[in-house]
């Protein structure tokens, strides 16, 4: 049935079913996120303050983005506005009915966030007395969807980037507002913030602000002429972004604090084993779910030849016992690859996952407690730079610009290896392992220098995790840090260098900033993934050549005749 | 001097016999075809040949030395080198890309080197570079370079396969069905393709055709296999007047009316009756 329906902005008449789906979708969703909590917990936070709070965006974006999907092939002005606010009924009324519902039968014995405090939310904490909001709040705001899809597409794409930018802003608040008042912007940021959340005048300077300006029509399309430019030219005019980056990069610790230093150092480690997964998975296209094995090999390799506690077996430098953790880690992977590399496919998706648990269990296990600790881990482990307490090296900041520094080394070398002939041995390994060998490509040597070269990646991504930490535990080596790496690929882009960088701030980056919501850290994982391969299998920032693959689009250039093969029309009659 | 030997080549897949007993000899600079109706063996022959199946019996011999025992990608070092018969490009990698992954086994950069990107390895890449334009050039694809190889047109796949194949610079080459699914037009182009990477290149070819104008117009010899077994060797005239070709392909009925035919036409004449 839907796919009767034309795309886009066709329909006349209102398409009842496809508004009534749309709005029973919508309340589906909305009443899930009332009572998995999400809601009754992002309530906590404001996002202007006084007036809406994050668990109530959440809602409204629901509301919206169900009246949006209902009106939007809706080509007359009535009949959009009435799908719109028809969906959104539907959905708010899913909303009401849980108010309702929950008043009449305690759905606490289920759902525990189902308590006065959501129907507060939900209702403006008038309680069942406003069971009617929601619905109301559906009509207005499907009604307002509706009115959005007939806008130009530009007017539309200006008001929903300035909506975007207040959503973000809100998010971002605390974590803005705290360094800007220590700086000259310290007023701005009193008009803006509140102490946490956006101001009722930051909401409002703000969206117009980006409204207006992206409404601005681009004077000039910078990109295109600065592919035109030759190449020496266009490296002069990006270096000056490039150092300005590079700068801001290194400012960030003593900028926004060591909070966030934190973050994106975890953030770099996982980019790195990002990298070093990037070429099993995304060259070799060998599925290793066990890649936490290597990490743990680098991680416990530093702890035990640099901790000073109990364990410590030789009280090394953090910077000696790296190449030793680097080395190991490889010498595992092929440990591990010799065996399962005649493997194809899921099967050693599953072998691999093994593997990784294996080297959990054993990490933790009584066996090999007197080496390694058994579950109470090994501490102490030394920072890789020793200075004096009030040096500025001596926060997280030190772990910051080291694991940064190994982040842009590994991705130098991954980014020759790619363009190398052992890059492309791999990258023909993974399109057609047949064809590959048939070509003179050694199978085992090139898998297995795919699988040695990504685990001392690992084991370089564990060593300086460890450094990070100061301590390893069994606990830190989770199937989820495996799980973490493989959706940072997938979400980043198979292949692509770029992709792996912009999936850790994703992936890790923001989930960390977050942490009053870790709860639904994997709801939003979950949605992510479903979402990406759903819109953009290929990835946020894909390899070139993957996006055109998955796209189908036509090729840029249509070559004229081959140069010997005649016109096939001549063959015709 | 031979350049492949096949002596009693047998290949079973459980109790079928895809190849049995064959004896090939196949000569260095020649172009010979391998014909046979549907499931007579012959790519199952060259599957033997490159190294995919491992032969049950007997030996096969490329340039004097033993090969049966040899993984596909050690065959590939001797200089042996195929297309297939369902194309198999890279499909997700540009066309040259293609061409470069071909010439693996000449390059010789160890990846410490192409990490630090010394200048023996920058000077490889660049010669890589160029050789596989002149590649792409000489297979009729000048320009097609930077497309992606699932999107060139079929014709230029196949051309490309080849190219990829002439990239590994073999001795011999295995064609499978070069011209399947063309029209008359390409395949006429294909044909005069392959002659030019004998004549030109000095390739011994060994291909698998059903197009029997192809097999006729460019092959040196002709190998008939039906049911597995070698049932035909010669050159082409030999092979098209061969009764035992002719009754695999067109079934023992049509010869018999044929030499019924024959009979009744030329009652008075018969004199030249050989058998």
């Amino acid at each position: 049935m839907t796919t009767a329906l034309p795309p886009v902005a066709q329909l006349t008449a209102v398409a009842w079913g496809h508004v009534i789906r749309t709005g029973l979708i919508g309340a589906a969703v909305a009443v899930y996120a009332c009572l998995v909590g999400i809601v009754p917990t992002f309530h906590e936070r404001p996002m202007i303050q006084g007036i809406i709070s994050l668990g109530q965006t959440a809602l409204v974006l629901i509301l919206l983005g169900t009246g949006y999907l209902a009106a939007r092939r809706h080509a007359a002005g009535l009949t959009a506005l009435t799908a719109g606010a028809a969906s959104g009924l539907i959905a708010g009324a899913g909303v009401t009915l849980l108010v309702i519902v929950g008043q009449l039968i305690d759905l606490r014995a289920v759902f525990s966030p189902a308590s006065p405090a959501l129907y507060d939310v939900v209702t403006f904490e008038l309680g069942v007395a406003g069971a009617w909001i929601p619905a109301a709040f559906g009509i207005g705001l499907g009604m307002a969807a509706g009115g959005l899809s007939l806008l130009a597409p530009a007017v539309r794409r200006s008001i929903v980037n300035g909506l975007l930018a207040v959503l973000l802003l809100g998010l971002f608040a605390g974590l803005l507002r705290t360094p800007m008042l220590g700086s000259p912007l310290g007023g701005l940021a009193r008009l803006l913030f509140a102490s946490n959340g956006l101001t009722i005048a930051g909401a409002v300077i703000s969206f117009v602000l980006v409204t207006a300006v992206s409404h601005v029509p681009r004077r000039v399309d910078i990109a295109q002429p600065l592919a035109d430019l030759p190449a020496p030219q266009r490296r002069l005019l990006t270096l000056p972004f490039l150092i300005g980056g590079l700068i801001l990069l290194l400012v960030i610790p003593q900028a926004l604090g060591p909070f966030f230093a934190q973050v994106i150092a975890l953030v770099a480690i996982y980019v790195l084993m990002g990298f070093g997964l990037n070429i099993t998975l995304g060259l070799a296209g060998l599925l290793d779910l066990g890649f936490v094995a290597f990490f743990a090999v680098g991680a416990y390799t530093v702890g035990l030849m640099t901790s000073t506690a109990e364990y410590g077996l030789l009280q090394w430098p953090f910077w000696a016992a790296v190449p030793f953790a680097v080395i190991l880690a490889a010498v595992f992977g092929g440990f591990l690859g010799l065996p399962i590399l005649s493997i194809r496919g899921d099967y050693l998706a599953i072998a691999t996952l093994g593997f990784g648990e294996i080297i959990r269990l054993l990490a933790g296990s009584d066996l090999l407690k007197a080496v390694l600790g058994g579950p109470r881990g090994i501490v102490n482990i030394p920072k890789p730079i020793s200075v004096p307490p009030d040096h500025f090296l001596a926060g997280p900041d030190q772990i910051y610009y080291i694991a940064l520094a190994c982040a842009a080394g590994v991705a130098f070398v991954a980014w020759r290896l790619r363009a190398s002939r052992l890059g492309r041995a791999w990258i023909a390994i993974r399109e057609d392992e047949d064809v590959a060998e048939a070509l003179g490509i050694n199978l085992v040597n090139t898998k297995l220098l795919a699988y040695m070269l990504g685990a001392a990646f690992a084991g370089l991504g564990g060593a300086v995790f460890a450094g990070l930490v100061g301590s390893i535990f069994p606990s830190s080596i989770d199937l989820f840090v495996s799980i973490n790496v493989v959706a940072i690929i997938i979400i980043g882009g198979m292949g692509s260098l770029p992709g792996v960088v912009v999936g850790a701030i994703f992936l890790i980056g923001i989930p960390e900033l977050f942490r009053e919501f870790s709860d639904y850290r994997f709801l939003f994982y979950g949605f992510a993934l479903i979402a990406m391969m759903r819109f953009r299998p290929e990835g946020l920032i894909p390899s070139t050549i993957v996006a055109r693959e998955l796209h189908g689009d036509a090729e840029p250039e249509e070559p004229e005749e081959p140069a010997t093969g005649p016109a096939p029309s001549a063959a015709a009659s | 001097m031979p350049l492949l030997v096949a002596d009693k080549v047998t290949k079973r897949f459980g109790g079928l016999v895809a190849v049995r007993e064959l004896d090939f000899v196949l000569e260095e600079g020649s172009i010979v075809s391998v014909i046979g109706p549907n499931g007579a063996g012959k790519t199952t022959f060259f599957n033997c040949v490159a190294g995919f199946y491992q032969i049950d019996d007997g030996t096969l011999t490329f340039d004097g030395m033993a090969i049966q025992h040899m993984r596909p990608d050690q065959i590939a070092q001797l200089g042996i080198a195929r297309t297939y018969q369902n194309i198999r490009l890279f499909t997700n990698v540009t066309a040259i890309e293609n061409v470069l992954i071909g010439q693996h086994r000449h390059l010789r950069s160890p990846w410490i080197a192409s990490v630090l990107g010394t200048r023996g390895v920058r000077a490889e890449e660049a010669a890589a570079l160029d050789e596989a334009r002149r590649l792409l050039v000489f297979a009729g694809l000048r320009g097609r370079g930077d497309v992606l190889a699932g999107k060139l047109p079929y014709g230029d796949q196949r051309r490309l396969e080849i190219a990829r194949a002439l990239a590994t610079k073999p001795r011999l080459l295995l064609l499978d069905e070069p011209t399947a699914g063309m029209n008359p037009a390409e395949t006429g182009g294909m044909t005069k393709f392959i002659s030019r990477l004998r004549d030109e290149l000095g390739l011994t070819i060994l291909l698998i055709e059903h197009e029997m104008r192809v097999v006729m117009g460019i092959s040196e010899r002709i190998t008939v296999l039906d049911y597995g077994e070698k049932i035909a060797e010669g050159t082409p005239r030999e092979i098209q007047t061969n009764p035992r070709v002719i009754e695999a392909y067109l079934g023992r009925g049509y010869l018999e009316r044929q030499e019924q035919r024959q009979r009744t036409a030329a009652g008075d004449t018969a004199a030249a009756g050989e058998t």
